[in-house]
């Protein structure tokens, strides 16, 4: 009787404590590489050196941050590579639409259009360099072309550098758009679709009002996504391919970080930036938030 | 086979141009660096100054050997590869033990700690590599795989556990109360009921991550600093300053390391796609 009571007691607190047992390796791991780094990379913006070598808490980082132009020219630059999402994202639907729409070789075509999304980015730099480089091909063909007066070094002129990197940008990402919109799009109930063409919607009309409202969502969830790559996951082709230069003309808010920690050696410096880049995710983490749990039931 | 309209194919015909026109633009401009790096690889470096574009003509190897030869791209591909295969036997196991939680028990902060995961998802990890180096400096794991592999294993937790939890949902409840029934415990369920039934999302998920750590290139750069410990990334772009002056082989270099990857898409194109688009279409 009494060995009965204490099992199921044990039982009991058993099953309270059991999910955590779960969740304990993750946490564990979620701390060190994710929570640990945001608490001290705040503390360590927070120190500054003084004059008697004495380490004290003040705003001297980010004062510095906030006086260093080149930090307002990197927020910037992540600034006006946002402004491709919209290109990028107007691409992909188009080609998705395309692709819906069954014309021969559908299938080869997607395979084609997402393979540049598998690619690394540094090879994809490495790649673009020689491709937008003086006799690259897209010089090559301008010349060709009679066009020779816009041939430049793409990389290399401080107006064209960050137009170029959001060009290979889109390259690369509008596979994954292309492939995401498609996916929406055969998951589409295919009446409605049809009885637009039967009241005699030519293809504009079609997908403008029947298609596009229907994938307001993924559309909404792709924006995002990309806004974030813009922000957080463009370290690679900087690196690859202009090193942050000519200048600062290509360089980014991850870059600047970079330099700052380990080129500089200046950590202080390179923490404040990192928060101030940390507060400027944390209007996406809202729209994340809001976008992602819409796909999963809410009672999670 | 949703085009019963073929009384006038013809006219069919005419309307697909333009269509195939435009997708036909697309393909060429997706394909061609690839194109471009593929030819240069196999070039003379003479015959790429003159040619840069056509054909190599001769065809040679040469690079090939030599990026293998001269540079240390097989040891940075054997490194990368025991980066990737641990970080994602890390990642899964965990995230799946994380999200089996999350799915199956009603708990306190269970739906903090799932809001948590999708924020975590939007965390720069510039953000995170200084504290982290710091980190590691001190553990003594600077130029050593495990640095990466732990950085890479947690990175990779807040997505993995998303697309699991909301894989695990979907599976039907009468089968956990029947293996309740037969005596099963919450572990045996995990291990008989939750993972078999998942193995096209866990393969999905291994899929996607293992693009992510083989292409991953911030992180690798600033934690294995020493040549002999680099992974292929990094080590790509040392082998480029090494030999900034023969870009055939520099080619080489980067298609070796893209081989790989084309391959797991060749077959397994429907993986990939799968996996990044699962979370996103309902």
């Amino acid at each position: 009787m009494l060995y009965k009571k204490m099992s199921t007691r044990t039982g009991i607190t058993f099953r309270k404590i059991e999910p955590f047992l779960y969740l304990a390796p993750a946490t564990i791991l979620i701390v060190l590489i994710f929570l640990y780094p945001i608490i001290d990379i705040i503390r360590t913006s927070l120190l500054q050196n003084n004059p008697n070598g004495i380490k004290t808490i003040g705003i001297t980082n980010y004062r510095l941050v906030f006086q260093d132009p080149v930090f307002w020219q990197a927020l910037g630059n992540n600034g006006k590579l946002l402004l491709s999402v919209p290109i990028l994202t107007v691409l992909s639907l188009m080609v998705a639409i395309l692709l819906f729409e069954h014309v021969r070789g559908w299938v080869v075509y997607r395979g084609i259009i997402f393979m540049p999304y598998v690619l690394a980015i540094p090879v994809v730099g490495m790649t673009f360099v020689y491709l937008l480089g003086l006799n690259g091909i897209i010089n090559t063909l301008l010349r060709g072309a009679g066009l020779a007066f816009l041939a430049q070094d793409w990389l290399g002129s401080i107006k064209w550098v960050l137009p170029s990197l959001s060009v290979v940008i889109i390259y690369r990402e509008m596979g994954f758009g292309v492939v995401l919109f498609l996916a929406r799009l055969m998951s589409l109930e295919k009446e409605i679709l049809e009885a637009a063409e039967i009241d005699g919607a030519n293809f504009w009309q079609k997908h403008i009002y029947v298609t596009l409202p229907q994938l307001s969502g993924v559309i909404e969830f792709f924006i995002v996504v990309e806004l974030i790559t813009m922000l957080s996951w463009v370290f690679a082709y900087v690196f690859t391919m202009t090193g942050g230069g000519p200048g600062f003309a290509s360089t980014v808010m991850e870059f600047y970080i970079w330099k700052h920690a380990f080129a500089f050696r200046s950590p202080g410096i390179a923490s404040a930036l990192a928060v101030v880049l940390l507060m400027v995710t944390t209007v996406l983490i809202i729209l994340q938030l809001r976008l992602r749990r819409r796909f999963l039931d809410e009672s999670v | 086979m949703r085009t019963p309209k073929s009384r006038l194919p013809i006219r069919n015909l005419l309307a697909s141009f333009p269509k195939q026109f435009i997708l036909i633009i697309f393909s060429i401009l997706s394909i061609y660096p690839v194109y471009y790096m593929a030819v240069t690889a196999f070039k003379t470096r003479p015959d790429w100054l003159h040619n840069q574009f056509g054909l190599p003509n001769p065809f040679t190897f040469q690079n090939i050997t030599d990026a293998l030869i001269k540079g240390q791209i097989p040891l940075w591909f054997g490194n990368s590869l025991i980066v990737t295969v641990a970080s994602l036997v890390i990642t899964t196991s965990v995230s799946a033990l994380a999200a089996y939680a999350i799915a199956r028990f009603r708990f306190p902060g269970r739906t903090f700690y799932f809001n948590m995961m999708i924020a975590l998802m939007v965390i720069p990890p510039a953000v995170l590599i200084l504290p982290l180096f710091v980190l590691m400096v001190n553990i003594n794991l600077i130029n050593k795989l495990p640095s990466v592999i732990i950085i890479y294993s947690g990175l990779l937790i807040p997505f993995s556990v998303y697309l699991l939890v909301s894989f695990f949902r979907s599976l039907p409840p009468e089968l956990f109360d029947a293996a309740a029934i037969d005596g099963c415990n919450n572990l045996d369920m995990f291990w008989r009921i939750s993972l078999p039934l998942s193995t096209p999302a866990l393969v999905t998920l291994i899929v996607v991550n293992a693009l992510f750590v083989w292409n991953e290139l911030l992180i690798a750069l600033v934690f294995l600093q020493d040549q002999n410990h680099k992974t292929l990334m990094p080590g790509l772009t040392l082998f480029k300053g090494h030999f900034t002056v023969n870009e055939p082989l520099i080619m080489a270099g980067t298609l070796i390391a893209t081989i790989p990857m084309i391959l797991l898409y060749l077959f397994g194109q429907r993986l990939f796609v799968e996996g990044l688009v699962a979370g996103a279409v309902k």
